[in-house]
């Protein structure tokens, strides 16, 4: 498919731009312009709107495909939210509004919002208290490991090691190592739990706190997660909630019951809130009582007549990570989704999504290998060795899949496991998605028997076939310059 | 809850297939962590929760006339782009990781980078960032990176907001931080070619400025060029329908806030940062880069290329934790800038100079106000000295139903009487008419 650029026709508008009631300025020195025209393309407004639909229709998204991408949790995003984060009381209001003398009452609605999603989610945490500034997942770990910084700081602790398992995600070590910290890797147990004998081994008073995902990326919950947290405690570290995969308990466990000190959430994941191709997300952080000073400027309070305000009087915070309050439209969608689902709701959320997981685990079990077959929560994760002895990998069932009309699971992730396919179905599906899932799967264990070839030439059904992503890299061209 | 499709009916089904019960599938996680059930209120319907929420935004009042900038601005969005993301192939999609399935996002990020670097004349983009500060906070970690040195120097008419979330970034390291202060309103030379020593790694400025003064940064980047400093720009988009680039100055990393590119102001965010560089330097570019390549039939497609820089695969070594980025407001941008194209873009930000001209002759002639910087040259934004408080001259307008302006007593010492006015092309002749009856009655 061509590019914008490519259909571009000298002279052709897209938009007509509104006509001048001022006189043109002259105010604009040439000394200061820039020589020649930004090289946009000309197009028609059909000619763009073309352009983009074409484009739409080589994705697939939730909307269009079961997507089983594991630790991603791609669940079904309502459209009210989308909606109502258009409402132009919202999507209009001017962020600096607040900061005027008297423009705080002008904006007590979005306050609101902020206000009461905190509230919402410290019982759904069990924290004291949540900043909503952080923009995303891996924002939002930063953040937690500078308001860790700022406690141990505070303490007069000189610690400088972060722990966190094997199976973490990429962006805990990337995120406690951006914030001056070294990071240690403890190893998984035979469980696929992350070692308490090595834990041990590796705790002193140099460690600041330790970063968990739990259940872990394995969708393993880890029943000794309170002991875990007891030992960072012993020697005054840490313990920070990876949310990633809160979706497989929700209302049931809280991350602050647990023993943890520090939580972000993915609103993208477990609040519904779309993931629009990549972001934007928002990754709210929640803390207990004895780090809320640390909490980034500023936060919402609410006011004895009922008002709300914002309170920028925190001497210990940690300061100013996001130019305003977070990803407002996002928190918003999320905000949105939580007062439609209600107590019940997000129990029933977590009760589907594991027992979606287990579903097709039992069912894939005869098919694909499993180290860690055991009851499983949001996710379950194969291994192709069997399948790759008969030179079918983790990628090419990827790509047979895409052929059967699903999105992939994720590949090759957890690093611990060989071959990995991750697999998260969501609570959105139903038995009849997840039938014809398994019924695909199945089909392609059988292919990786019978005529491997196949699922090594796969896909086929797509408008492109497997790129070539040395070639990529070698010759990097990622941008048209003109 | 209408999210979740199965009837008790298939869940008992599904249930007696694989041996399990509804508690036995939690039964991996002992009593004692469970909180037995929380404290929510219950669900309400998609009808309770629109009025609830429209009573809400009811409290939120947009209908002040706005001339509220400071990096964030209230420009015309045309409906194509709205239309165009709310094609739920691309929100309700996630990161490309799948090129086959993906080429929609990909080509589509591709275009993105194509733009902000013909937009910046820079040689090279990533596929977004959180954010114009955040943006700022990366292209300083990816100076120290390049030039091994740790010492930074910005100046004050850099964005204050992004200044500040720098400080925080910045506590934990060890990186000589220092600010040099503004000469007249613009990039204070002789500070900033004093600060430069062997350790600097780079200057950042920003143009427009937060004043909204219009430099030129060449003979900086030539001076710091020469010492082995790194220029970083951050800079307003639509302003480079007109103005010189940061590329023809000689820039070595350029950022900015993308919100001006057809995303609405919406509180705060989602928002937009982009940041683009030499080519020389991209494996030291922080985020998602998308790069061209064919299949086996020579076919041009896309993939998420140089990845071995990002945390999935090098942990605690990454360019950056940053994992998801902006990518839906990164396509909002890249439809915007499609349709509004070469000349489109070029009359918007030519309307918004001589719209805010128009203001600054119409507001400067009130008796008493005054340019704060009388010499320099403005883009859409200008700096307006009151005979009195700016804060309560502010507050006062809000009852006429103006947002007039920003203060700067917040930000800058000795400034507290100045005012900080935005113009966009939104803004009539007749409301920056009467924005100067207001303000002349008030003062």
């Amino acid at each position: 498919m061509k590019l914008s650029f490519e259909k571009s026709v000298k002279g052709r508008r897209g938009v007509r731009v509104a006509q001048s009631d001022v006189p043109t300025s002259t105010h604009l020195r040439k000394e200061f312009l820039r020589d020649k025209d930004a090289q946009l393309p000309e197009l028609s407004e059909l000619d763009v709107v073309r352009h983009f639909t074409e484009l739409s229709r080589r994705n697939f998204g939730v909307d269009t495909n079961f997507y089983p991408l594991g630790s991603c949790t791609m669940k079904y995003n309502p459209k009210v939210c989308e909606r109502i984060a258009a409402y132009p009381g919202f999507a209009h209001l001017h962020p600096l509004l607040p900061q005027l003398r008297g423009g705080g009452m002008l904006t007590q609605g979005a306050l609101q919002v902020l206000h009461d999603m905190d509230i919402l989610l410290r019982e759904i945490c069990g924290m004291a208290a949540f900043t909503m500034q952080p923009m995303a997942g891996a924002h939002g770990e930063l953040t937690g490991i500078m308001m860790m910084a700022a406690y141990h700081h505070d303490k007069g602790n000189k610690k400088s090691v972060i722990l966190a398992p094997d199976s973490a995600h990429g962006t805990n070590p990337a995120s406690a190592a951006i914030a001056g910290y070294t990071v240690k890797t403890v190893p998984s147990d035979a469980e696929g739990d992350i070692s308490l004998r090595a834990l041990k081994e590796m705790l002193n008073d140099e460690v600041a706190g330790i970063m968990l995902t739990c259940p872990n990326t394995l969708g393993l919950f880890n029943p000794h997660v309170r002991e875990i947290c007891d030992l960072i405690h012993s020697v005054d570290g840490l313990a920070y909630y990876d949310g990633a995969n809160l979706n497989a308990i929700v209302g049931k466990v809280r991350p602050g019951d647990l023993g943890f000190d520090i939580v972000h959430l993915n609103l993208h994941k477990t609040f519904a809130t779309p993931h629009g191709g990549g972001g934007p997300g928002a990754g709210p952080v929640g803390v207990v009582k004895k780090l809320v000073d640390y909490l980034p400027v500023s936060t919402v309070v609410k006011r004895e007549d009922g008002t709300f305000a914002l309170d920028y009087n925190k001497p210990k915070s940690i300061g100013y990570i996001a130019p305003f309050y977070g990803n407002f439209g996002i928190i918003l969608r999320a905000y949105v989704y939580i007062l439609m689902a209600g107590r019940e709701g997000l129990e029933r959320v977590a009760e589907n999504a594991v027992l979606n997981a287990n579903y097709i685990k039992e069912k894939l079990k005869p098919w694909y290998d499993i180290e860690h077959g055991q009851l499983c929560k949001h996710e379950c994760v194969f291994s192709a060795t069997r399948q790759a002895k008969n030179g079918v990998h983790a990628l090419d069932i990827a790509k047979g899949l895409i052929d059967a009309g699903y999105h992939p699971p994720t590949m090759y992730f957890p690093l611990i496991v060989k071959e990995a396919l991750m697999i998260e179905p969501t609570e959105c599906e139903s038995k009849e998605t997840l039938d014809a899932f398994i019924a695909a799967m199945i089909a392609i264990a059988e292919k990786a028997r019978t005529n491997p070839e196949e699922l090594k030439a796969a896909p086929k059904t797509t408008p492109i076939g497997r790129l070539d992503e040395t070639k990529a890299a070698r010759e990097m061209n990622i941008a048209k310059l003109s | 809850m209408p999210f979740i499709a199965n009837t008790d009916e298939q869940r008992a089904a599904m249930l007696a297939e694989i041996g399990l019960t509804t508690e036995g599938l939690f039964a991996d996680v002992p009593a004692a962590l469970r909180c037995g059930g929380l404290n929510l209120p219950e669900g309400i319907s998609e009808q309770e929760v629109r009025d609830k929420l429209a009573g809400i935004a009811a409290k939120n009042y947009t209908h002040l006339t706005g001339f509220l900038g400071g990096g964030f601005y209230d420009h015309f969005i045309p409906s194509a782009v709205y239309a165009t993301l709310s094609r739920s192939e691309f929100y309700t999609a996630y990161t490309p990781y799948q090129p086959e399935t993906s080429q929609g996002t990909l080509q589509a990020i591709y275009e993105f980078q194509s733009l902000i670097c013909r937009l910046t004349e820079m040689e090279a983009s990533n596929a977004s960032m959180y954010d114009g500060g955040t943006a700022l906070y990366e292209a300083i970690m990816m100076a120290l990176r390049i030039t091994q040195r740790n010492k930074i120097i910005i100046d004050d008419s850099v964005n204050p907001i992004y200044r500040v979330m720098i400080h925080s970034y910045t506590r934990n390291l060890k990186i000589d931080l220092t600010e040099t202060n503004n000469h007249e309103g613009l990039a204070n030379r002789d500070a900033i070619l004093k600060a430069m020593d062997k350790n600097t790694a780079a200057v950042i400025l920003q143009n427009p400025n937060f004043f909204g003064c219009i430099d030129d940064f060449t003979d900086i980047a030539e001076a710091a060029h020469a010492k082995g400093v790194l220029l970083i720009v951050s800079c307003y988009p639509i302003s480079l329908g007109v103005l010189k680039t940061p590329g023809a100055m000689g820039a070595d990393i350029v950022t900015g806030e993308g919100q001006s590119l057809g995303l609405p102001m919406s509180f705060g965010g989602p928002y937009l940062g982009f940041m683009a560089t030499l080519k020389k330097h991209v494996r030291n570019l922080p985020g998602r880069i998308v790069g061209e390549t064919t299949d086996a039939n020579g076919k041009r497609g896309f993939v998420l290329t140089l990845q071995t820089r990002e945390q999935h695969i090098r942990r605690d070594k990454a360019t950056s934790n940053i994992c998801s980025n902006e990518a839906l407001c990164a396509l909002a941008a890249t439809v915007y800038l499609t349709l509004l194209g070469k000349e489109g873009l070029k009359e918007t930000a030519q309307l918004c100079a001589d719209k805010a001209s128009y203001a600054y002759q119409r507001l400067t002639a009130i008796p008493g106000v005054t340019p704060r910087f009388r010499d320099n040259w403005v883009f859409n934004e200008m700096v307006l000295d009151l005979p009195c408080d700016a804060a309560d001259v502010v507050g006062k307008l809000i009852e006429k139903g103006f947002a007039a302006g920003f203060p700067l007593s917040r930000y800058y010492r000795g400034m507290d009487n100045s005012i900080l006015i935005a113009v966009t092309e939104k803004r009539t002749k007749q409301q920056i008419g009467m924005l100067a009856e207001e303000l002349e009655a008030i003062l």
